[in-house]
């Protein structure tokens, strides 16, 4: 049996952003964020409070931050990789924060230049002042289905990053299939190890597309009790590891698969597909939503 | 073994329908011999059923004029099926005349579709259907039927499951070996591929289902799922993904045979299918239509050289 309701985190101001190739204007993420405040979604994530050395797409978090509509009973999450990135987003007003663990060990060291250890020793901080100032964490672990530099990984890997992190006081862990290579085989086999050390309730996963598995993926995880998705608005956001493939799953699909399953999510799907064109227009690109292009011609 | 302890079908049958859905339903009509080394080379994969042409008049599909060409043509390997669609007794005739020994019947589960479409009522075209069937039996020929808009009608909308069973029930009571139930627009979920597929199954054996899932909504992987986790162990995809919809400008249609076959391999499913061999059955055909790829398997690879 299917979850009643589903829980859609939406990605595109930030992970769809930064995987983007052309860099939108401030002014523009600000509408696009505002927009997505009006399609019905509960959880928005808007920026990331790295070093714009290392991101200069997400240069602009504070005014961004302080910019956009915050409307009551959504929340705007934004990354923090450590403690003065998360000082920094608290100051410009964030009231929740995320942190990105992995499940390789190849991946962090080439991600984050410090081994999987490390990085939960960084997060430590981030999670003591987190709690401290009463800001939830959301967890993120990469690379769940498969590295783009170690192939395989073990589920029981997955299981033990998660656990960590959940341990550390992430009130949700977000599995990350970061290159879409995984199938409904491997998710299976990947939420199993994961059940059994975190609660369904504390998972969601996201899925990229970049092999076409995302929705089927996304459908064996509700078809195991997970009822918190994440997506990305026109399926912004291409693979920084497969130059031209496409990356996050898109809303406005997941979306029509959920409704399709009388699934909740109160997301307005014409308002989504709106907001979709608005910044496909803004970014000079086709959208990657098949709802999308299927819609705007009939 | 991986498959069995899920409860999902151990083999699954890949009927690839790109050369002749496919190049159908592609802007830019293809010359016979890109269209017979096409086939040849998908008959180098493994892939155990490749519908080959359609012997209907030109004048309704023109990118199929030369039926008769292709069929004489393409190389017939042991053990791979050729199927053509046959839409009345006439191209039945024509198409055993060259050489098929297996031909395919289309009915539809909506009557405005079927008006729109062959300009007949559902059951005028079972009639017609019936006499292909008739001639078929007489010949040994199997005939494969399909259902179009299983899931929902360009013009109707909703389609009812009962009604798909009842199209399902006369096309495998004439005598069709089995039923390929179509969701034309692509618009069906999880959720209605599960409904309409209960009201078939009560009508015909899951061994003689097949399900043919359009990509248009993006919705095509995650319904084959469903159906073959009911069961179902027949799919039908098309390389490349070749073949938009007729009904949606610019939007996509048949689900590309390299990606379902990436999710049946993950899911431990034997197909007798090569990957590889697809994809570069895939890059030769977009090559020849100068477009880009609708499998995101193909997108992914070729960008990074690896599988």
């Amino acid at each position: 049996a299917f979850p009643r309701r589903v829980k859609v985190v939406e990605v595109g101001p930030r992970d769809g952003l930064q995987n983007e190739k052309n860099v939108v204007p401030t002014p523009v993420k600000i509408s696009l964020i505002n927009m997505l405040s009006e399609t019905g979604l509960q959880v928005i994530e808007a920026t990331s409070f790295v070093s714009p050395k290392w991101v200069p797409q997400m240069a602009d978090h504070t005014e961004v931050m302080q910019g956009i509509n915050k409307l009551p009973g959504i929340s705007y999450p934004v990354l923090t990789p450590n403690l003065k990135g998360f000082q920094a987003a608290v100051a410009a007003g964030a009231k929740e924060v995320s942190i990105f663990g992995a499940a390789s060990e190849l991946f962090t060291k080439k991600n984050i230049n410090c081994s999987i250890e490390e990085s939960l020793a960084r997060f430590d901080e981030v999670m003591k002042a987190a709690r401290t100032a009463s800001v939830p964490v959301r967890g993120y672990v990469s690379c769940v289905l498969g590295c783009p530099y170690e192939g395989k990984i073990s589920p029981a890997k997955v299981a033990e990053v998660s656990k960590k992190m959940y341990s550390m006081g992430c009130y949700e862990i977000s599995l990350g299939d970061t290159i879409g290579i995984g199938t409904p085989g491997s998710m299976k086999e990947m939420l199993t190890a994961v059940m059994k050390e975190v609660p369904v309730r504390a998972l969601a996963v996201h899925c990229h597309d970049t092999y076409g598995q995302a929705l089927a993926n996304i459908l064996v995880a509700l078809q195991m009790g997970v009822s918190v998705v994440d997506a990305s608005v026109a399926g912004l956001g291409g693979c920084p590891y497969a130059q031209g493939a496409s990356g996050n799953v898109a809303t406005e699909d997941l979306v029509y698969m959920l409704n399709g399953l009388g699934i909740h999510t109160g997301v307005d799907l014409q308002k989504l597909m709106d907001t979709g064109t608005f910044i496909c227009n803004a970014l000079n690109r086709r959208t990657n939503s098949k709802v999308s292009q299927a819609s705007c011609r009939l | 073994q991986e498959s069995q302890a899920s409860g999902l079908p151990e083999y699954i049958k890949i009927v690839e329908v790109g050369p002749r859905d496919g190049l159908q339903n592609e802007k830019v009509i293809v010359p016979t011999d890109i269209k017979i080394e096409l086939i040849n080379r998908l008959s180098k994969t493994g892939l155990p059923a490749i519908e080959v042409t359609s012997f209907v008049s030109s004048k309704w599909v023109p990118q199929m004029a030369d039926h008769k060409e292709v069929m004489r043509g393409i190389e017939r390997h042991p053990g791979v099926q050729y199927p053509v669609l046959t839409p009345n007794l006439q191209g039945f005739h024509s198409a055993i005349a060259a050489g098929a020994t297996e031909v395919s019947v289309f009915g539809a589960a909506s009557e405005s579709f079927s008006k729109m479409n062959i300009n007949c009522s559902i059951e005028e075209s079972i009639e017609k259907f019936e006499e292909v069937a008739k001639s078929a039996r007489n010949m040994n020929i199997p005939v494969r039927g399909y259902v179009s808009c299983a899931l929902g009608c360009p013009y109707e909308g909703n389609i009812i499951p009962a009604k798909v069973a009842e199209v399902s029930k006369r096309l495998y009571s004439m005598g069709c070996y089995e039923i390929s139930l179509g969701d034309t627009i692509g618009v069906g979920t999880p959720g209605s591929m599960k409904r309409m597929l209960e009201a078939v199954m009560k009508e015909i054996p899951l061994s003689a289902l097949a399900v043919h899932c359009h990509d248009t909504y993006g919705q095509a992987l995650a319904n084959i799922l469903t159906a073959i986790q009911m069961g179902v162990a027949v799919v039908d995809s098309s390389v490349a993904g070749l073949g938009g919809c007729p009904y949606a400008k610019g939007a996509t249609g048949n689900v590309a045979t390299e990606d379902v076959i990436y999710m049946l391999n993950g899911l431990g499913i034997n197909t007798g299918v090569n990957l590889y061999k697809v994809m570069e059955a895939g890059n030769f055909i977009c090559t020849a239509l100068n477009k880009k790829t609708n499998s995101k398997v193909a997108q992914a690879s070729f960008c990074t050289g690896t599988v």
